[in-house]
């Protein structure tokens, strides 16, 4: 299972963290460190994998940021590498060709859009079209929640109250 | 930025990125926190909009790493909101900022199981994915009856049924209980015929959690998971969202080969051979191509369908396939390829057969030693260090070496380790073990373990021929200008045990092996020290004639020490001071160290250890396990002479325990009586050695209690009294003959007890003698079994006419691979012995084994642990099950009743346990008398398949000798073998172990003077 997923800038920023396995908040400091030290620091050209305190870390870098997720010493690390790249490609479509500005200011959509594909540390949906339908569902529910706050007899009823 | 949809919150974002430096950062982050928590207080004034902006400030500052300690009751309390913008904040928001175990989640379980039980499916969505990431036991508990209804409901959609199925894996990750509902297996398996690839990824990776703690119950996904499989990889009938760069679902590949690889075999021949058709395309129609994410998924599936047809140990022709293609790996460019090709050859390595085809590759893999990535290094020192054997052993060993000096820290101990276990295990001769060692320690000595130091004096001290060449090598790498502490240490020792051995080389006279050890006193600890003080003491009384000026050196140090801080050195100044005034008297006390007794490794135990340590559970490393146990066979050996006794010549070095004891007690100044003899039939192989007792040995005085290589010869000297209390310890049971008894190689330890031990516990060690262990290693599944033989030489020359023969009762069908006729020496050879339990019966299968060393012939006659409650499976059955069970097998022959007397009497807790550990799996509380004990368990053959037996004993408190035991099961023969089982369990109870002889009450005198004998040895001796 995939214990946490990190995403780190090439500066060490933290763009957004999500644990499957229970972390203690001063455990989840030292995780984030540690990796972002080891992750870093290492060249272009070397492998996905990094072995790390008994587990195994896969990540890969797009422009400036590193998606890493930590797996069990067994999984099947490609495996993981090809959901990152799963995760990165529903981005794209999401955000229309994504950068790490978009991810930055708008991190929020980023969890949502995770949830959909991993729970409990597991895939949860490979399709990127039922995963991008689904997000554009949730989205439009929010807006139609925001119009009706914002239709007038709401406005009337708020101010009555 | 428009998507954020909130101002405030992209302000707050902006802001805090156009700060200059950290400091300005964390002021308006604070700031930020001081005004959300000033918000948070007049919580009347928040509207839903403002609440949440907030809560994603919160968040967004707890990601950039500052601590937010207040604030989460307000995430949390969004949760209970009506509308869905506030619902969805307050889910996510909390399963990011909480972990399990936080309290505040108590609060909203009722908010939560309301929204999963509701109808709207969105709110089921939120609660569902928030359970599964961060949902703990008490959700497990209260919530997955509801998960489940959703996750086979016909009404609910696909988008809920994927999240019920991986909300319900996380939940039975929390609490195993919740899924063991009856008929949730069957469930299971009509799960696997769901048509949506999405529902059906996440309720593989639910069979994977389920099979891989309980493949039993699901045998019927089996099949399923096997047409899934043919399906997707021959791309039948997958829509097009669900192929990823023309690959049909991969994740769903890998999974479903996960999840085939819990099962032990696969029976069904059709079942089998799709399998195998599926696996062989997989294999062959693999290619390497230019887009990236296409290679990466079709390798990801191809490496598990290797690890798949590794597990089912597939024919011959298939293995060699996959050992060429990962060959092939192993020497591409890309990176994570070869990553992969050296981490399953180490993995392929568990599998026999194929070892000599891997050493082919070995140039190549110390290539990838010497990569400039650490995580590829990292591989292949594993890998060298799984395939070195007697063959390659020196040119591995010397790769290592040369790769210790330019490795990174953080691979230096590891590396250290390996190299000095591989030079101990596989060892040519002992004097490039020797060489070995102090390379290391020279090289690396900061990385070198104590444990290995004290190896490595354990072996000089044990043999004669390497001592003077040992102090040789001491002394040259003293004369290095900079020297490593622990050179220091072990030079030390070996010139103060063995320097006289080169008293006529040049440079080695006793004044300058003095002089030159000294030269390093300054800068060496305390700790160093004493051993430093031990050595001058030894230079000293090997010094013949006496040099008086040397002399006045070594007092003068002596002196200085008299008054140290550390009470140690102290004490040896003190000590050695007046005993180097005694004259001729130094010469006994301070005598050459004795014998070290046999012993397993420290080292070694110290890889199995954290070997299991880390081990998961899965069928790989559980495989890899048995791989490492195996090193359990090898032990210190001591030179002795091929006929088992030792020439006098050998005893004079070695002190008589009479002797030291006397000298003790002259010194002690207490009348000790003398023991001649009484000694020797105490333990003679001390039961638990343990690793520091060489740091015992170096304390002050070299008085030792009597080293064990003496112990069987003397045995065999001794008057009938000692042979007796050999033998009556032998259970009556054991299956050792006459002629074993006049065999004149006595087994070490006893036999029978092994035997029994193994009975309960799947590996361990089934024989051992001077010559020969055999280890045993089994696996068992169901009705069949795969037992490992380990043989291991202990000795430097071969074992020859090794010859080793099953007799198996009538019950068992058993095959024995070949046993190699010559054991080489100091090497180990596994033999594989399948077993296929073909009906009930507890007659026990006997392994006839055979070898000759020099002149001996040794034959012994061993009971194999192939009992009938290794067939048995614990399995817990509820009261009505059992109940209706138990009524409907009624009356002989299939249940039959008892009345046994001369039972050993034990109180029911005593008894649950004993029937625990035969796989009997005792249900409190079933019966309702508290007198009365109700176990059921499963028993496997071939006849009978899988059987439920049930078991019912009824004790009588005011006399514990006699019982009323009943037996039921569905198979008349199975209800009267497992009934006899039973009674044979309760009326003779295998003793716990206990050392071999009994300790007659003399030695108890002696026990205090012998006091730096081994403490278990001492404790035995005591009880």
């Amino acid at each position: 299972m995939i214990h946490f997923v990190l995403l780190i800038s090439r500066q060490g920023k933290v763009r957004l963290t999500k644990w499957y396995s229970p972390y203690s908040q001063k455990e989840r400091t030292k995780v984030i460190r540690e990796l972002s030290g080891v992750i870093l620091t290492r060249g272009p050209k070397l492998c996905n994998f990094v072995e790390w305190r008994g587990h195994k870390v896969v990540y890969k870098r797009y422009a400036s940021l590193y998606f890493c997720m930590c797996i069990d010493q067994d999984d099947n690390e490609l495996e993981i590498l090809e959901i990152i790249h799963h995760f990165v490609e529903i981005l794209d479509r999401y955000f229309g060709s994504v950068c790490e500005l978009d991810l930055i200011f708008n991190f929020h959509k980023a969890y949502y859009i995770l949830d959909e594909i991993l729970i409990a540390g597991e895939l949860q949906e490979s399709s990127k079209k039922t995963v991008a339908r689904l997000i554009a569902a949730q989205d439009s529910l929010v807006e139609t929640a925001k119009e009706q706050a914002s239709s007038l007899s709401n406005m009337i009823a708020h101010a009555t109250k | 930025m428009a998507l954020s949809g909130m101002r405030g919150l992209s302000v707050f974002i902006s802001d805090v990125r156009n700060c200059q430096n950290k400091e300005q950062e964390r002021l308006r982050v604070d700031k930020e926190l001081g005004n959300i928590r000033t918000r948070f207080k007049n919580e009347k004034g928040l509207s839903p909009y403002e609440k949440k902006k907030y809560v994603w400030k919160m968040l967004y500052i707890y990601m950039l790493g500052y601590d937010v300690d207040f604030g989460h009751m307000e995430a949390v309390s969004l949760i209970s909101a009506p509308k869905y913008p506030e619902k969805q904040v307050g889910y996510i928001v909390t399963s990011c900022l909480l972990n399990e175990n936080h309290d505040f989640l108590r609060l909203v379980i009722n908010t939560v199981r309301n929204d999963i039980i509701g109808r709207n499916e969105t709110f089921q969505c939120l609660a569902l994915t928030m359970v599964g990431n961060i949902g703990g036991r008490e959700f497990a508990e209260s919530l997955a009856p509801d998960v489940q209804k959703l996750l086979i409901s016909s009404s609910c959609r696909p988008l809920v049924r994927k999240k019920a199925a991986l909300c319900l894996l996380r939940l039975y990750r929390k609490n195993p209980d919740v899924v063991n509902v009856d008929g949730w297996s069957d469930r299971m398996s009509q799960l696997l015929d769901e048509r949506d690839l999405g529902v059906l990824t996440s309720v593989m990776s639910l069979l994977v959690a389920l099979v891989s703690t309980n493949h039993d119950a699901y045998w019927s996904c089996l099949p399923k998971c096997v047409r899934i499989l043919e399906r997707l990889a021959r791309n039948q009938d997958v829509p097009q969202d669900y192929t990823y760069y023309g690959i049909p679902s991969p994740w769903l590949q890998v999974k479903t080969m996960r999840a085939l690889q819990y099962f032990p075999t696969i029976e069904d021949p059709n079942t089998r051979r799709s399998l195998f058709e599926v696996l062989q395309r997989i294999l062959m129609g693999t290619d390497v191509v230019k887009n990236v994410n296409k290679n990466n998924a079709s390798h990801a599936v191809l490496f598990e369908a290797l690890a798949l047809v590794m597990h089912l140990d597939a024919e011959k022709e298939m293995m060699s396939q996959c050992v060429a293609l990962l060959g092939k790996f192993i020497a591409v460019r890309e990176p994570n390829i070869r990553y992969l090709g050296l981490e399953n050859m180490t993995r392929m390595l568990m599998v026999t057969d194929v070892q000599d085809i891997i050493k082919r590759h070995q140039a190549q893999i110390i290539t990838s030693l010497k990569d400039p990535d650490i995580s590829i290094r990292r591989r292949a020192l594993d890998l060298l260090y799984g395939m070195c054997d007697v063959t390659n052993a020196k040119d591995i060993v010397e790769e290592l070496l040369q790769y210790l000096s330019t490795a990174d820290f953080a691979m230096r101990e590891e590396l250290a380790l390996k190299a000095a276990i591989l030079a101990e295990k596989f060892a040519p001769d002992l004097s490039w073990y020797v060489d070995v060692i102090l390379q290391l320690i020279d090289k690396a000595g900061d990385f070198v373990s104590d444990d290995i130091w004290y190896r490595v004096v354990q072996f000089v001290t044990n043999n004669e021929d390497l001592q003077p060449y040992a102090a040789a090598k001491a002394r040259d790498y003293l004369d290095k200008p900079a020297v490593h502490e622990t050179m220091v240490k072990v030079s030390a020792y070996i010139l103060g045990e063995y320097s006289h051995l080169l008293a006529r080389r040049p440079g080695c006279s006793p004044k300058e092996i003095f002089s030159i050890i000294h030269e390093k006193l300054p800068t060496v600890s305390t700790s160093t020290v004493a051993i430093l003080l031990s050595t001058y003491a030894k230079i000293l009384m090997h010094t013949q004639p006496p040099d008086p000026e040397l002399q006045d050196q070594i007092w003068a140090i002596f002196n200085k020490y008299e008054s140290c801080i550390d009470a140690e050195i102290q004490q040896r100044a003190v000590e050695y001071f007046s005993l180097s005034r005694k004259g001729a008297a130094l010469m006994d006390i301070l005598a050459e160290m004795p014998k070290f007794p046999e012993r397993q490794s420290s080292l070694l135990k110290k890889a199995e250890d954290t070997e299991l340590d880390t081990a998961e559970q899965s069928a790989i490393k559980l495989r890899a396990q048995q791989q490492q146990q195996a090193s359990n066979a090898l032990v210190v050996t001591d030179q002795r002479p091929a006929n088992g006794s030792l020439p006098v010549g050998q005893l004079s070095l070695v002190k008589m325990p009479s002797m030291s004891i006397n000298v003790d007690a002259d010194v002690a100044g207490q009348g000790l009586t003398n023991t001649n003899g009484t000694l020797s039939i105490a333990d003679p192989q001390p039961a638990t050695p343990s690793a520091d007792l060489l740091g015992d040995l170096l304390g002050p005085l070299a008085i030792e209690g009597p080293p064990s290589a003496v112990a069987p010869s003397e045995q065999n000297l001794m008057s009938g009294s000692g042979l007796e209390g050999v033998s009556n310890a032998m259970d009556a049971l054991a299956l050792a003959p006459v002629e074993e008894q006049s065999n004149s190689v006595q087994p070490i330890g006893n036999i029978a007890e092994r035997f029994h031990a193994l009975c309960l516990k799947d590996s361990g060690v089934l024989y051992e003698d001077p010559y020969i262990q055999i280890g045993i290693k089994a696996e068992w599944r169901a009705h069949h079994g795969r037992l490992v033989l380990f043989l291991g030489n202990k000795n430097t020359s071969p074992l020859v006419s090794a010859q080793a023969l099953i007799l198996p009762p009538s019950h068992l069908k058993m095959e024995l691979s070949l046993v190699p006729e010559t054991i080489p020496p100091r090497a180990q050879v596994q033999c594989p012995l399948e077993v296929v339990n073909l009906r009930p019966s507890r007659d026990v299968a006997v392994l006839d084994f055979s070898y000759k060393f020099g002149t001996t012939m040794v034959n012994v006659k061993l009971r194999l642990p192939a009992v009938l409650n290794k067939f048995l499976q614990p399995i817990s059955v509820t009261a009505e099950e059992f109940f209706s069970q138990w009524r409907s097998l009624s009356g002989p022959p299939l249940k039959l009743q008892e009345v046994v007397r001369g039972v050993r009497p034990l109180f029911l807790p005593e008894m649950a346990n004993l029937f625990k550990s035969f796989q009997l799996m005792v249900a409190p509380g079933l019966d309702p008398n508290p007198n009365n004990l109700v176990a059921s368990t499963m028993f496997y053959s071939e006849s009978t398949r899988a059987m439920l037996c049930l078991i019912r004993i009824e004790t009588d408190p005011s006399d514990r000798t006699q019982l009323r035991m009943t037996v039921a099961s569905g198979d008349p023969v199975l209800t009267f073998e497992l009934k006899e089982f039973i009674k044979e369990l309760l009326v003779s109870i295998p003793k716990p172990s206990i050392a071999p002889a009994p300790a007659p009450p003399q030695v108890q005198p002696v026990s205090p003077a012998a006091g730096s004998l081994d403490p278990g040895a001492m404790l035995a001796g005591l009880l």
